[in-house]
């Protein structure tokens, strides 16, 4: 992946080219051991490995080519930053590094050493120069749904360009006007980034771009739920990640030929495992580019993932927003609404997650469920505890992991993950 | 002839089943060579199949070894073993060189629930060892000697180096040491009962693990849960000898 054709970008963007370089070659290797050590992928995930192998490459310099047209790039760490407004702007939305262990020292500087993982990721890529999506950012939108990175952004904030929405904790009535109010200073902030007007043509096209996405993923999410399954839960997980960083409109049309080819794979009763292997669905914090550590424990424990619960999974996918408005403030009002669907661990109460995920688990007809939980994540570790409750209700086993990127616990997670393999395979 | 083998942190047993029958059972230190240690323990015995437990599992099942070498975890292990020896049993607790689990049976002995301590080692068979050292003497006679106490001293922290600290600094005020170390056994009760009400206490329970060979902390255990509290005779047996069991199945249900 360390391609000598980019240095001459990467050094304009005033990365650390030989720690850049020694990131490329550390997730190029685990890439191959995680994603290449498959048997029987399905063709489309070519296009995924390619995008992936080029995501500091091909794809940075698209963003370069973009910008020198004059558009801008926003960046991102949440599904809450309503990409709508950002495409109908004229702009273009990534989602930011914040997947490895990178600059974990330097980051502490700036945020307690008890943060999660996740924040002390975005953190340490950008102290460590190494994300060019962080470099090529025009604006850096953060969000409130988590004390840790409420803060963090404060000091990111010396950085980075920052614009921070205020994510309400409830759903009431009053938490709706400020969530409008919010998606309206962010266009605000828009029209003034880009010198664009958002108007009822650009937003109607953009709800219609981010739709299709999620409808593609959603097809896919429903065609994976076959049985045998006919696509790993590395591969759906690797499809989600991809999202956020891909142009949303390629990215489409490849996600739907992938589907089709899943389709005829389903047809012909093929599968990636038997049909008796035991069926796991995982629930929980977001797992960015590249953790792929407890999917791959998962697969191979003699298991296979069949849904992701999670911001990059179908926390992302499964609303959209509805596309009969025919003015701005219709469209508005649109995607506030869908965006206030959103059951993040952030609101309280949140009973609806609870419900959305035996839902989710009985249509997969999953086995069992397997909560993931970052380290320090305060909101998602109260409510694995309640996860656990709802889904004894259902009789659904579940297994709660809470863990952090590094590699040390591998060990230990393989035993509890085996155990509980073993456990809901009844064997 | 079936070997169950469980390569754990600190030691690796051996269980021989022939005909039914243990023939054979044995344990020896981990150290850094686990392999060539195994191979001391098999003594040059040629069992059909293996079945291989512990950390050390996968080690095992990716040598070249002179039978079929099969895997399954210990919570998997012990869960067998106990159900088959103690099948009243349904709370499964086993401390062992690392690892704390607290295991939920089902009648007929399938696990329901199971929990297991995180990353940390700490209240473990090594934490154990390690005050015992501080306490310059063999682990096997720390237990015994902290039964020697009569008033257990408050020890909060259950990291094994804050908790080496606070024993410190309770033995310059001049503590009766007995009393230290009766307090560091009580802090390990503690943890663990407070671990197996959240898996769910549902007697009778059983102790196994490496652990239950310290009698301090049977006994406080003993003291603290109300109803039948087994500890077995070989009590760091069970995993090995759970994983022979399952190789007994596996023959079973491939000839059936």
């Amino acid at each position: 992946m360390a391609n000598e054709q980019y240095h001459e970008m990467w050094e304009k963007l005033n990365l650390d080219l030989p720690a850049h370089d020694g990131l490329l070659e550390v997730l190029g290797k685990f890439y191959g051991d995680i994603y290449m050590s498959q048997d029987g992928r399905l063709k489309g995930m070519e296009y995924l490995d390619f995008v992936l192998s080029e995501v500091h490459g091909l794809r940075i310099k698209e963003l370069q080519d973009t910008k020198a047209e004059g558009r801008k790039v926003i960046g991102t760490f949440c599904v809450f930053v309503p990409e709508e407004l950002t495409l109908a702007a004229g702009a273009v939305q990534v989602g930011l590094c914040a997947g490895a262990e990178v600059g974990q020292e330097s980051a502490e500087k700036l945020v307690p050493r008890n943060t999660c993982a996740l924040i002390k990721s975005f953190i340490g890529f950008k102290l460590a120069r190494i994300c060019p999506f962080t470099e090529s950012c025009d604006l850096v939108v953060g969000e409130t749904t988590c004390d840790g990175k409420k803060k963090a952004y404060e000091s990111f904030s010396d950085y980075v360009p920052m614009h921070v929405m205020e994510v309400p904790q409830q759903k009431n009535e009053a938490d709706r006007g400020l969530w409008k109010s919010e998606v309206l200073r962010y266009k605000e902030a828009l029209e003034k980034l880009t010198g664009n007007l958002i108007t009822a043509d650009s937003l109607k096209k953009a709800i219609r771009t981010v739709n299709d996405r999620r409808r593609a993923l959603q097809r896919l999410n429903r065609l994976r739920a076959a049985v045998p399954t006919p696509i790993s839960g590395r591969d759906v997980l690797l499809i989600n990640q991809v999202s956020f960083y891909d142009d949303p409109v390629r990215f489409t049309q490849s996600i739907n030929k992938l589907c089709d080819e899943l389709e005829e794979r389903i047809s012909k009763n093929e599968g990636i495992v038997d049909a008796k292997t035991p069926r796991l669905m995982l629930s929980g914090c977001p797992m960015a580019v590249p953790n792929w550590k407890l999917p791959f424990v998962i697969e191979s424990s003699g298991a296979v993932v069949v849904g992701e619960e999670s911001c990059i999974g179908t926390r992302n996918t499964r609303d959209l927003v509805g596309e009969s408005g025919e003015t701005v403030e219709e469209m508005i009002d649109a995607v506030c609404d869908r965006y206030m669907k959103i059951d993040c661990a952030c609101f309280t109460p949140n009973t609806e997650r609870l419900d959305n995920i035996t839902g989710m688990a009985r249509e997969l007809k999953a086995d069992g469920v397997i909560h993931y939980a970052l380290m320090f994540c305060q909101p998602y570790g109260h409510e694995a505890l309640k996860v656990e409750k709802a889904l004894q209700k259902a009789d659904i086993p579940m297994l709660s992991i809470e863990t952090d990127y590094s590699m040390e616990d591998v060990a230990q997670l393989k035993t509890r993950v085996e155990a509980f393999v073993e456990m809901v395979g009844g064997k | 002839m079936i070997a169950g083998i469980d390569i754990g942190s600190r030691s690796i047993e051996l269980v021989l089943i022939d005909k039914g029958k243990v023939i054979h059972q044995d344990k020896a230190a981990t150290t850094f060579q686990p392999l060539s240690q195994v191979r001391k323990l098999l003594d040059g015995a040629v069992p059909d199949h293996i079945v291989a437990t512990g950390y050390g599992r996968n080690l095992l099942a990716n040598t070249d070894m002179c039978a079929p070498v099969d895997t399954i975890t210990e919570i998997k292990a012990y869960a067998l073993g106990a159900s088959r020896l103690y099948p009243e049993v349904r709370t499964l607790l086993d401390i062992g060189g690392q690892d704390t689990k607290v295991i939920s049976l089902v009648p007929g002995g399938r696990v329901m629930k199971f929990e297991m301590n995180d990353r940390c080692a700490a209240g473990t068979g090594k934490f154990l060892e390690h005050m015992a050292n501080v306490f310059q003497m063999p682990v096997r006679e720390f237990g015994p000697y902290a039964l020697g106490g009569t008033a257990a001293l408050a020890i909060n922290r259950m990291c094994t180096v804050f908790a080496e600290t606070e024993a410190v600094s309770l033995m310059a005020q001049g503590h009766d040491p007995r009393n230290i170390a009766l307090g560091l056994h009580a802090s390990i009760a503690r943890r663990t009962i407070a671990m197996l009400n959240r898996v769910g206490l549902t007697q009778p329970v059983l102790f196994a693990g490496g652990v239950a060979r310290n009698p301090c902390v049977v006994r406080l255990l003993q003291e603290a849960l109300p109803g039948p509290f087994l500890v077995p005779e070989d009590p760091d047996m069970l995993g090995a000898h759970g994983a022979a069991l399952h190789g007994i199945e596996q023959r079973f249900s491939k000839t059936a």
